[in-house]
């Protein structure tokens, strides 16, 4: 099984033991990870703006991973969103593909929508199969309790993200859950984190923010999980700040999806990079058992 | 004259480093609070010093002086071919400066019996000098044929490589020109061999002509083999304990053999004086010029590659975050990686903004330290291109002059996002890294006002609806400039069930969302169905969108009301000109 892996420009600049975490687990689980340096932005923040920008973006990376031959893992659920929207419209018409294959053709690049987008959790579950993701489980958590977000560009829109079921999605919580953790079930599993709008609107990405961390504390949760820079950033450093600024409760730390796993793998703090996350997570290890 | 040509081009050389180095203590650029006297940056800079020789840095500052400066590893990650020509630059350069440009000073005390036309002297000026033209042709080469993706080049990198390549050219020119120059063989004989006897002197010639590339209007060969023979023996005996044979000049022997057909012409008409002239004053100008062109990187860049190792990110004090600001402007050599691995290459193509591209917002943000008045167009381009960057950290990541790009953008965003019209881009994802990182660091007030601004001006007035007389300009028709693409024109099937409205986490964050967000998801739907585009895209609620697709999800009609707001945006930076409109390449 072999993928290019788009890491996007959240992960290498600030959330970089994301990637280190899901190479380490991709190595355990056979998962060949090819870096293509060429790669760039996903066009994310241009589609507010310029519809152009964000397009050519989008397709750049895509033809470059249809010369390499490979199709792409994304960690961003905000990337993979923003690639599967870009190549539904560059397939929806051919006018757009023609030019935007004008452009590309400067560097010897084409798009031919042959690359497959799929994200982290979809690899995970439908490529690599919660089966043999169990077989690799070294030691188990007992009694510990997880409230995973789904992260919205990934979820919906459904017809075009294809990701899982858009009301009632299951390959997150049974990813936790095969680590022996407890997926809760939470009010706001499905709502947005507030990231889009931090920068922008952030007393509004606060309040989305807020909502989502009180829901899921008020199910039990000990820690929220999440797989995409956008929601860690937001439930890390956003919600530290949020708790520095009130005399709130104590926060709820997220964990990244490789790195909960990864601890069931039998990798250690330090290589999936648990202390780079800035809410501690320390507490997590205490929840391990050996089998 | 060679006296008062050099000593002119070395003070000014001279003059030009001061006034420099000054540059770092006295240029501004970026946000650095209260003003910083230039004494006060002086002495922060001077302490700083100090702390790297007490400290137990000085092992930092050895490895990185052998690994990123004389080794130069940050370009050879790069790429090997830039390394190589960068490579064959700097050693054949520092090897014709020391032996051959500074022979009075280093070649000839250090060696008793240095003659320049001695081996191993005569051989490794010529190495040297081919090494330097190699290299130069291979940046040639790179800059004006390979051009890769996004490489700018600019007046002053034609200049370096000109000038360059004029001194190397030059000075294989004189050099082949001698060996070939029958006046300068006679000046020889009679300083050096000191021969009287006409025979010897015809075979000690022939030997020139046949083996050394001499041309001579007297004698032609083929020779004879016993003449050649004698005419080695006469040259052992006189010439070569101090002259090695011109073969060993290999460059200068190829150019003395291009030469041969118009070698005794340029003779006569003085060719030699004349090229001494080119090669000297092209050298005396690029000694002067050396300070002011991008050469200074030389100095400049050195010091940025070690103070990029000991320092911290983010430790420096303010004065020191400035100094080293302005001094990095001065380290960058227009290499172009940061563009080349920019993540906003795509962006830089879509809007055809220079200033996206790391390379040229280094340039331009030079200039304007340097005090370039900008006018608007400009400036708004500048501020555009600032903002246009995807904070992925790459430019600071590949810099090979260890540039901290990052710093410099995040604190020159802030200083430029307070002057000029407000940027449509701080209402997108763009700020993302400016609220996470950046918004602690400014007051309240700096942070919020570039974002009011910018909404307020794209924030619709909704006149047309303050007039109750004027009838709504219905069925509008559709913007004839594009054609609509997949999905726009869904909101035609929209019944006014309101689900979006409903589903949608902003409009249910408050209690009167009408008066916060203007017009909500559903009404914006019947805008549209109505032609009012405008109107729906004046309206808060669309930039206060999370993008979560909830309402497009839960629409029983399937309109893509999340990717309409999306257009909407689009349309409202387009209609208030926020957005430059510069032709794309």
């Amino acid at each position: 099984m072999k993928f290019a892996l788009f890491l996007g420009c959240n992960i290498p600049a600030r959330v970089s033991q994301y990637a280190e975490a899901a190479q380490a687990v991709s190595q355990k689980l056979d998962i060949e990870l090819v870096d293509l340096p060429a790669f760039n932005c996903c066009g994310y923040p241009a589609r507010n703006t310029d519809h152009r920008a964000f397009i050519l973006s989008a397709a750049k990376n895509l033809a470059l991973a249809a010369k390499a031959g490979l199709d792409m893992m994304v960690l961003c659920k905000c990337c993979y969103g923003t690639l599967k929207r870009a190549e539904h419209l560059l397939n929806a018409d051919s006018s757009l593909q023609t030019e935007v294959n004008r452009i590309l053709a400067k560097e010897n690049l084409q798009y031919g929508g042959r690359v497959q987008v799929k994200h982290w959790l979809s690899v995970l579950y439908h490529d690599v199969g919660i089966e043999s993701v169990k077989r690799k489980i070294a030691q188990t958590y007992n009694g510990l309790r997880i409230a995973v977000s789904y992260g919205c560009h990934a979820l919906r829109p459904s017809p075009i993200t294809r990701f899982d079921d858009p009301v009632a999605p299951k390959i997150f919580d049974e990813l936790v859950e095969v680590t022996g953790a407890y997926s809760v079930d939470w009010a706001r599993k499905l709502d947005c984190c507030g990231a889009p709008l931090t920068g922008i609107n952030d007393r509004l990405a606060m309040d989305m923010a807020h909502k989502k961390i009180t829901s899921a504390r008020e199910a039990g949760a000990h820690f929220l999980c999440t797989a995409c820079p956008y929601s860690q950033l937001q439930f890390d450093r956003v919600q530290h700040r949020m708790t520095l600024n009130s005399d709130n409760a104590e926060p709820l730390a997220p964990i990244l999806h490789p790195q909960l796993l990864g601890l069931c793998l039998g990798f250690d703090a330090k290589t999936l990079g648990l202390s780079q996350n800035q809410l501690d997570l320390s507490r997590i290890t205490s929840f391990l058992m050996s089998e | 004259m060679f006296d008062l040509l050099f000593f002119t081009s070395l003070t000014i050389f001279l003059l030009g480093l001061a006034y420099r180095f000054s540059t770092w203590f006295t240029r501004k650029i970026g946000l650095s609070g209260p003003p910083i006297r230039t004494r006060q940056r002086v002495r922060a800079a001077f302490s700083g010093v100090v702390r790297l020789v007490w400290g137990r840095q000085l092992l930092t500052v050895l490895k990185t002086l052998l690994g990123d400066i004389l080794l130069q590893q940050r370009v050879l990650k790069e790429d090997f071919k830039r390394w190589l020509a960068h490579m064959l630059i700097f050693c054949g350069f520092v090897l014709l400066l020391l032996m051959h440009a500074l022979e009075p000073v280093v070649s000839e005390r250090l060696f008793r019996d240095y003659y320049s036309t001695l081996n191993p002297f005569f051989f490794l000026r010529d190495f040297g000098g081919a090494m330097v033209l190699a290299g130069v042709a291979l940046a040639a080469l790179r800059r004006y044929i390979l051009k890769p993706p996004r490489l700018q080049t600019n007046r002053r990198d034609h200049y370096a490589i000109a000038l360059l390549a004029v001194i190397m050219l030059s000075g294989f020119a004189l050099e082949g020109l001698k060996i070939t120059s029958y006046s300068e063989f006679q000046r020889m004989l009679e300083d050096y061999a000191g021969l009287d006897d006409e025979d010897e002197i015809q075979a000690l010639e022939s030997v020139w002509i046949n083996d050394y590339g001499l041309v001579s209007p007297n004698l032609k060969g083929p020779f004879d083999e016993d003449l050649l023979t004698e005419g080695r023996e006469v040259h052992f005996l006189n010439c070569a304990d101090c002259h090695s044979s011109n073969r060993w000049a290999f460059t200068g022997f190829a150019v003395a053999k291009i030469m041969q057909p118009v070698a005794i012409a340029l003779d006569r008409a003085g060719g030699l004086t004349l090229l001494w002239y080119i090669h000297i004053l092209a050298c005396f100008a690029g000694l002067a010029y050396l300070p002011f062109s991008k050469m200074f990187h030389i100095l400049a860049t050195p010091v940025s590659l070690i103070t990029n190792q000991v320092t911290a990110p983010g430790r420096s004090s303010p004065a020191n975050s400035l100094t080293r600001r302005i001094m990095e402007l001065d380290a960058c050599t227009h290499c172009g990686s940061c563009s080349l691995h920019c993540s906003a290459g795509m962006i830089f193509t879509a809007r055809g903004n220079d200033y996206i591209l790391p390379s040229e917002k280094i340039t331009m943000l030079h200039k304007l330290a340097a005090g370039k008045k900008l006018d608007d167009r400009q400036l708004q381009a500048v501020r555009e291109g600032v903002y246009l960057c995807t904070n992925c950290d790459r430019c600071t990541v590949r810099c090979p002059s260890g540039i901290r790009l990052k710093e410099l953008w995040y604190s020159v965003r802030e200083e430029l996002l307070r002057s000029g019209p407000p940027l449509a881009p701080i209402l997108t994802p763009y700020s993302f890294v400016r609220g996470l990182v950046m918004q602690d660091s400014l007051g309240a007030d700096e942070y919020a006002r570039p974002i009011a601004q910018a909404r307020q001006a794209v924030a619709g007035q909704f006149t047309i609806l303050m007039n109750p007389d004027r009838a709504l300009p219905l069925n509008a028709p559709p913007a004839a400039d594009r054609p609509p693409s997949a999905g726009e024109q869904t909101f035609a099937r929209c019944f006014s069930c309101q689900s979006c409205t409903a589903v949608c986490p902003v409009v249910g964050n408050y209690e009167n969302p009408e008066q916060v967000l203007g017009l909500l998801p559903h009404q914006i739907m019947c805008c549209l169905g109505l032609g009012l585009v405008a109107m729906a895209s004046g309206a808060r609620m669309i930039w206060d969108c999370l993008t979560c697709y909830k309402c497009q999800e839960d629409c029983p009609q399937q309109v893509e009301v999340c990717d309409l707001l999306f257009r909407l945006k689009n349309e409202a930076v387009a209609r208030k000109a926020l957005t430059r409109t510069t032709p794309p390449r």
